[in-house]
């Protein structure tokens, strides 16, 4: 997962819980879209409960970043073509 | 599928399950990040119960890019993150899920379990026997 690593991302939420950042994102984003586990996003696939909610904000993607001992991140990245990759998924 | 090693009864436990898997005929494969990993080759220099061991995201790629699966997956959980786990393997992988729930929050973790697997639990840290004696009971190598 090293690629999303190297993305210029922002952190929302950190060491939550997948079921706090999937609230997170139906509370404070007007656009989300439901993927399945193990969707590629930013070169990387999800990991998670489903369903697995992705938030959209404009060219934002807010979206659920797991890992083993820290928990799961929400992060928001700016990135045009894989916000509208995702809206043609609805 | 390892956790995070931060509960010593998951390297314990996995060697257990390693060995009793192998006697059964099954050939287990091992993910993990490196410190989980690292900690079972340190404490099985000669590869006497490790096989193949890879990284847990590579073992992701793998499933969800049908380049591989498995019949049996054992996830260990201790934390949220397991949870996620486990779920992602069951919505990618055609094995059957075990979930080896573990740690100070078992109930709690085992309650928010709403999709289908296996779960063998006990509120077990440092000592392994509790958790030894769920999985013996279970016996999955046994199914």
């Amino acid at each position: 997962m090293g690629c999303v690593e190297e993305l210029p991302y922002e952190v929302l939420l950190r060491g939550s819980s997948f079921k706090e950042c999937r609230e997170y994102i139906k509370a404070h984003f007007g656009e989300s879209v439901n993927v399945p586990a193990g969707f590629k996003i930013f070169d990387t696939h999800i990991i998670g409960v489903p369903p697995i909610a992705i938030g959209l904000d404009g060219d934002f993607v807010i979206f659920p970043y797991t890992k083993p001992c820290h928990g799961t991140f929400l992060l928001r990245v700016q990135d045009r073509a894989e916000a509208d990759h995702l809206r043609s998924r609805k | 599928m390892l956790g995070c090693p931060q509960v010593p009864v998951q390297t314990s436990i996995a060697l257990y399950l390693i060995h009793r898997l192998k006697q059964a005929g099954i050939k287990p494969v091992v993910a993990g990040n490196r410190s989980a990993v690292t900690l079972l080759v340190v404490a099985d220099p000669k590869r006497e119960y490790l096989g193949e061991a890879l990284d847990l995201d590579r073992a992701i790629d793998q499933i969800t890019e049908h380049k591989r699966d498995f019949d049996l997956c054992f996830v260990f959980i201790h934390n949220d993150s397991g949870v996620s786990y486990a779920a992602t393997m069951g919505a990618i992988s055609k094995a059957q899920i075990y979930a080896i729930i573990y740690g100070e929050h078992v109930d709690q973790i085992v309650t928010s379990i709403d999709f289908p697997c296996q779960t063998i639990a006990a509120k077990a840290l440092h000592n392994p026997m509790p958790l030894k004696k769920m999985l013996d009971q279970v016996a999955p190598w046994a199914a």
